[in-house]
């Protein structure tokens, strides 16, 4: 396993010291790079082409795009034109997302360009998955993966699982095929829930917690479902629930229009038409670049105050 | 280089003396044997185009054919060549597997990628190929630095166009091998034409100072015989296994072909005038009369049967 990326190495140890440490246990396999986001991750191509499990770290999800030929035209499509006689386990990992008022080129999710690439998948770190867990799981398989990781996570503790419990709530995980986690959190049994909400990241964070207070405050009881995997998704844990609630609501942060949520909210009206109780709702942020004002950056992101609001405008 | 499934084996390889050359004949012989065969495979597979036989696209390298055959000629089994679009005489240089070429460029399951990647899209055993310019040139130095972990012995070669020269990806990946000093070879051929564009619309500066700036040296030569080529190939590459840095060899040559199918602009005195170099010619000339008339018939009879086996598969 090899390591590359920008500014990696001790004693600085990564932008957002993901990787302290790591250069000085493994000498020569933890690298920094020149700011070459296509070569980091094309050399990553050819190591994986080797033999070798390369893990790229994109400084700022924002610098994905200076990557899209290596993971579209290249890493993605390796084995598959190929007709399998090579694999390409390439993991990208990039934090992500705003709230740290880093502006327009610093705080994008800008993951949506990747979803439905096919033979990549899009995972997302959440503090309901045990990251070790999820990066065992990838690195036991074979597929390209661009592992999203929010940045306001990075100070937070885990809540993991644990004998079915999250806080007090019912914590419900299912491992897809892959080795890959949903987890469903409910305040109550599911057929006392009213909706369903789908989320991952730091959004799913503000969801579980506006969940919890708007369940004791207010009696409202939604389920969250916490994907690991966005794209390409495990529906099962996604289709038990909604088929209980029969209302669904989607949110990202990402900026709206052509979205995650509005590829759920596809599949699931017609997988439930009929049988919803209400068109599924989705939310995201503002369709435009993001404020490094505080104040303005607050008003175009999906906020707990959003959240909450996409929450009550489901739950009604 | 790790295959998780089965590679068939050549369906036919090298192991064909007609398309080889039999152990023991003259280095001059097989270099011409394999030209003739590389110019007589893209030559078949324009008129099959023409004949509707042939689906999507081509890019012949007719009049280039010296370069892979010479840079060929210095590879061991532990090399990895990654080629670009105009990657036939590559593929068919590094690996003699005709018969799979031809299957995959026809769309066969018995092709090298059973039809998923035809013509630009190829991969063998220590080799790949890929239609995306510049974007390669990563991938292969990332597979240099595979063998440099390794510890083995083995050196990655890129071949690209001067066209290529173009892209970003190839100065950022320039940069990294340099400073790594990962076993890398760039084989530069400078054909003169991008597609349609002439390197004198597209490219300012030097292409030798583009990797002296590196502190890449470079091996530079403008010819299309193909025993000057092996030469300087030879130092190349002789350089390149000191293990101290990339190498780069700019070739300058002629497609004597259009870029794909029925696209060329270029004056036809220009290309006229080239035919004067055909590196077939230039080199065919040095081989008695008698010898090369026995080459080409058997380079002829196995190009038939290549063709006409794939036909039927």
């Amino acid at each position: 396993m090899i390591l590359l990326g920008e500014d990696l190495v001790d004693p600085y140890g990564g932008a957002f010291k993901v990787t302290r440490g790591l250069s000085t246990d493994f000498p020569g396999r933890v690298r920094s790079t020149p700011i070459s986001e296509g070569a980091i991750v094309g050399i990553c191509a050819g190591l994986a082409l080797s033999g070798y499990r390369p893990i790229a770290e994109i400084m700022f999800g924002d610098f994905l795009t200076l990557c899209f030929d290596q993971i579209v035209n290249h890493i993605a499509k390796y084995e598959a034109m190929y007709n399998g006689k090579v694999v390409c386990p390439v993991i990208i990992r990039t934090p992500s997302g705003g709230g740290r008022g880093y502006g327009p080129t610093h705080s994008q999710s800008l993951e949506k360009h990747f979803l439905g690439v096919p033979h990549l998948r899009v995972v997302a770190s959440s503090l309901v998955h045990d990251p070790a867990a999820v990066l065992r799981a990838l690195l036991a398989q074979d597929s390209p993966v661009l592992l999203i990781e929010h940045k306001l996570l990075y100070p937070l503790h885990l809540i993991l699982p644990e004998g079915g419990r999250i806080e007090g709530d019912i914590a419900e995980q299912h491992i897809s095929s892959d080795g890959l986690p949903t987890v469903s959190i409910r305040p109550v049994p599911r057929e006392a829930c009213s909706f369903t909400v789908l989320a991952y990241g730091y959004q799913a964070e503000l969801a579980r917690r506006v969940l919890s207070r708007l369940a004791v405050e207010e009696e409202i009881f939604g389920e969250l479902v916490v994907v690991s995997q966005i794209s390409p998704l495990d529906w099962v844990p996604i289709d038990a629930s909604v088929s209980v609630t029969r209302r669904l609501l989607v949110i990202e942060e990402g900026v709206e229009g052509f979205t995650w949520g509005s590829e759920v909210a596809a599949r699931i009206s017609s997988r439930f038409f009929g049988e919803l109780r209400q068109p599924v709702v989705t939310a995201a942020s503002d369709p435009t670049v993001i404020p490094t004002s505080k104040t303005l950056e607050a008003r175009m992101l999906m906020t707990s105050g959003r959240v909450e609001r996409a929450i009550r405008q489901v739950a009604a | 280089m790790v295959f998780v499934t089965d590679v068939a084996a050549p369906l036919a390889g090298w192991v064909d003396p007609r398309l080889a050359g039999a152990s023991g004949e003259p280095r001059a012989m097989r270099l011409y044997r394999r030209m003739r065969f590389i110019r007589r495979f893209e030559e078949s597979l324009l008129e099959m185009f023409e004949r509707g036989l042939l689906n999507g696209t081509t890019h012949a390298c007719i009049g280039q054919e010296a370069d892979a055959v010479a840079v060929v000629e210095h590879l061991t089994d532990d090399d990895h060549v990654f080629s670009n679009h105009r990657c036939h005489g590559h593929f068919l240089a590094r690996t003699g597997d005709a018969l799979g070429l031809m299957a995959e460029i026809m769309g066969k399951p018995e092709g090298v990628c059973g039809g998923i990647g035809g013509s630009q899209h190829l991969c063998a055993p220590g080799f790949m190929s890929n239609g995306i310019q510049g974007g390669i040139v990563p991938s292969a130095a990332g597979i240099a630095l595979a063998k440099k972990l390794d510890g083995g012995a083995g050196l990655s070669l890129v071949f690209i166009g001067d066209g290529t020269l173009g892209e970003g990806a190839t100065y950022e990946t320039l940069n990294l091998a340099s400073l790594w000093k990962l076993p890398l070879v760039v084989v530069v051929e400078d054909n003169g034409w991008a597609q349609s564009t002439p390197s004198s619309a597209n490219m300012a500066g030097s292409m030798h100072d583009r990797f002296a700036a590196f502190g890449i040296p470079v091996f530079e030569i403008d010819s299309t015989d193909v025993e000057e080529i092996d030469t300087v190939a030879g130092h190349a590459l002789a350089q390149a296994r000191t293990w101290e840095g990339p190498v780069a060899v700019i070739i300058h040559t002629y497609r004597l072909c259009h870029h794909s199918k029925n696209d060329d602009n270029r004056p036809a005195e220009e290309v006229a005038a080239r035919w004067e170099l055909d590196p077939i010619e230039i080199h065919g000339g040095r081989i008695a009369q008698s010898s090369r008339a026995k080459i080409d018939t058997e380079v002829e009879s196995a190009l038939r049967e290549v063709i006409d086996r794939a036909l039927s598969l």
